[in-house]
């Protein structure tokens, strides 16, 4: 067996999440997944938003972030900036990643920016108790939809690509060797990657809409899936109201932090010998 | 050497100091009348290494702008009233976590979109308290284009150091001005640098004296693998929702503010030796102000002069001693009567505080200011 208790930083560990949560199931996936790439844990850098997912960070041991709801990628975006070096890492909820965070997670995208993002999609906001999210399907109850919701939810991996993420994926915490397989190409993939990961919330999502605990939970996500290459041979009846999983878009491009890096090497070519800037500074790659 | 004297605008100052300060990442979004500083560090940063991001809005501006600054990173960004407020939820996470960062607040009307873009000072409030909780925080008000230089390479010693966010708070007038400015020698220029743990061997992040210590800051990439939360944490970082760690925190946080308090503050004086009757106020007002109090005086009335450069922490003991020598004191700012609150709160009962708000979104003339001198004495 790998040993990935490493990549825990064991002494804060109970985790706050309740028994049979989707949450702790995606954290592991993505330690695995560091783990087969054999990264440097002083290299990785894990940044989150706020809400249940959110607190995965807390236990990993790399250099972690727990930001402000919403603003992970933003965050992220900074580190990533600034040291381009870093493998950089988002776990976020789909609260957190597609309500209030949803302009960030677009323009990152749309930069290419290096981050790996994970959303974990339970589709509903745990933290608060059950309230619908951008994320509920129509017509299930939360808190604040108790006669059924009537949004209509995102589909997250078309609206990833459609913005200009060059990796996609979606798979399941019922469905986790291709979870772990898929964070793993994400990981390897220079720009941004999103790996959406459909899981159970089974204290409100599951209990506020009868579905049961987390085995039902696990049972009623596998009905709904599909995987992507097995629907191509479906008949179209077959896949409707359900959700495609495995690799769903790969078509690398220009990462933005090396795009700038590009830049800046070509100003430092073009204005080496011009003296007398706003202020004089010794150029430099800081 | 001959003196260069170069013709300069507020925001370029702030920019050359900032650069001069250090400065290696900006992120910020557009807005009147902080631009220019966004403009000049898409220009400058670059050739020098430096990062320049245009984010998606102010909240993602800050935002990036702390994720740089755990790097190791010296950071800034320039925006005004409605961008300042989309800031104060990360500007507080920035008071908690306590990551350098420096925010130039280029105040204009508000609230809301006001009138773009006159010149205000209506954010005195909303710099120190805009975001929920308690924290410490960091403003200083240039008057003039060289102290917009000065100031904000102030801003980020002051961050660095103490590891408090540090907001230079201009107006439209101070930003966008000019005037003929003589910058320091480059030579001579010594900014600080944030202290650093040696070794990541038993690091503890938030590990620091109760009374107002200072913990030490890795930076992320380097090793330490530490934990960065907006919960309130322990001096290992790790969340804590224990009562006395939380009690310990925000008291520790208050108590660096207010300890270091008096390394933070810096005034200009004018006749408040002797003053009868004095003047405080800051940014723009103050050079209309001045004018008024040099006529006063002119004219036989002992009148005074204290222009604060530092608006946060409040400089209590400038005030409290100007209150027991003068026996009004006038507050000219263009709002309401913001500054003249804490003037007021320091000075009690020792002399009477008038305020001289301005809304209309012109600077003072000095006659307005000149005439409330000569009414109160
Ligand atoms: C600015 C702000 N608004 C609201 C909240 C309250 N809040 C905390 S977590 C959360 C929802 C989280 O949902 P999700 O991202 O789906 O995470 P989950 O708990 O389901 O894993 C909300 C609304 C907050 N912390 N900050
Ligand atoms: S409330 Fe839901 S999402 Fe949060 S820990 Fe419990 S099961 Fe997991
Ligand atoms: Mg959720």
């Amino acid at each position: 067996m790998s040993d990935v208790l490493k990549y825990f930083r064991q002494e804060r560990l109970p985790h706050i999440w309740c028994p049979g949560c989707g949450h702790g199931t995606v954290t592991g996936a993505l330690v695995r997944a560091i783990e087969r790439l054999g990264l440097d844990k002083n290299k990785v850098c894990v940044v989150s938003g706020i809400g249940c997912s959110s607190r995965a960070v807390g236990y990993l041991d790399f250099d972690t972030l727990h930001t402000a709801h919403g603003r992970a990628l933003a965050f992220a975006t900074g580190i990533k900036l600034a040291r381009p070096d870093l493998k950089v890492v988002v776990m976020t909820g789909d609260g957190d990643c597609t309500a209030i965070g949803g302009n960030h997670f677009i323009h990152a995208a749309r930069r290419n920016i290096g981050i790996t993002t994970i959303v974990m999609n339970n589709e509903i906001y745990g933290m608060t108790s059950g309230q619908y999210s951008p994320m509920t399907p129509k017509g299930m109850v939360g808190t604040t939809a108790p006669y059924g919701n009537v949004e209509r939810s995102f589909d997250l991996c078309e609206l990833a690509k459609a913005a200009g993420a060059t990796f996609v994926g979606r798979s399941t915490t019922y469905h986790v060797p291709l979870l772990i397989d898929l964070i793993e190409k994400a990981l390897q993939n220079d720009g941004f990657s999103v790996v959406e990961s459909i899981g159970q919330c089974p204290t409100y999502l599951g209990r506020k809409n009868k579905i049961g605990g987390a085995v039902e939970m696990l049972n009623w996500i596998k009905d709904q899936s599909v995987n992507v290459k097995a629907a191509a041979a479906l008949p179209p009846e077959k896949v409707k109201g359900k959700f495609l999983i495995g690799e769903l878009h790969n078509a690398p491009a220009p990462e933005y932090s090396s795009e700038q890096g590009e830049l800046i090497g070509r100003v430092q070519r073009n204005y080496s010998d011009i003296k007398g800037g706003l202020w004089e500074c010794a150029s430099n790659s800081d | 050497m001959p003196k260069v004297v170069k013709l300069m605008q507020g925001s370029e100052a702030c920019t050359a100091g900032a650069l001069a300060a250090g400065l290696r990442f900006y992120a910020g979004y557009p807005i009147t009348p902080s631009t220019e500083v966004a403009e000049l560090c898409a220009e400058e940063l670059p050739k020098i290494g430096g990062k320049f991001i245009q984010m998606e809005d102010e909240i993602g501006s800050i935002a990036a702008c702390i994720g740089a600054s755990l790097t190791g990173k010296k950071v800034m960004t320039a925006t005004s009233g409605p961008g300042f407020s989309l800031m104060q939820e990360c500007l507080g996470y920035a008071s908690l976590c306590e990551i350098p960062l420096v925010i130039v607040n280029a105040q204009r009307m508000g609230p809301s979109t006001g009138m773009p873009t006159s010149p205000a000072q209506g954010d005195v409030m909303q710099a120190r308290w805009g975001t929920h909780g308690d924290h410490p925080i960091i403003a200083l008000a240039p008057g003039n284009v060289r102290e917009c230089f000065d100031l904000t390479l102030r801003a980020f010693d002051l961050s660095e150091k103490y590891r408090i966010p540090a907001i230079v708070l201009t107006d439209e007038v101070i930003s966008h001005m000019r005037e003929g400015v003589e910058l320091p020698d480059p030579a001579e220029v010594r900014p600080l640098r944030r202290a650093a743990p040696s070794s990541p061997a038993g690091y503890k992040p938030y590990a620091a004296d109760p009374d107002g210590g200072v913990p030490l800051m890795a930076p992320f990439g380097e090793g330490y693998r530490w934990h960065c939360t907006g919960l309130f944490h322990d001096e290992s970082g790790a969340p804590s929702g224990k009562a006395d760690v939380a009690d310990k925190l925000l008291r520790r946080l208050q108590l660096k503010m207010d300890k270091n308090a008096p390394d933070m503050w810096d005034n200009v004086q004018e006749g408040t030796e002797d003053c009868d009757i004095a003047v405080v106020s800051f940014g723009s007002s103050a050079m209309s102000a001045l004018s008024a109090v040099r006529r006063a005086r002119r004219e036989g009335v002992k009148a005074g002069m204290l222009r604060l450069k530092t608006i946060w922490p409040f400089p209590e003991p400038a005030i409290r001693e100007l209150a027991s020598r003068a026996k009004a004191i006038v507050v000219p700012e263009m709002n309401l009567g913001q500054l003249a609150l804490e003037v007021e709160r320091v000075a009690g009962c020792r002399s009477r505080v008038i305020r001289v708000g301005k809304v209309n979104g012109e600077l003072f003339r000095p006659d307005e200011i000149y005439d409330v001198i000569m009414g109160a004495k």
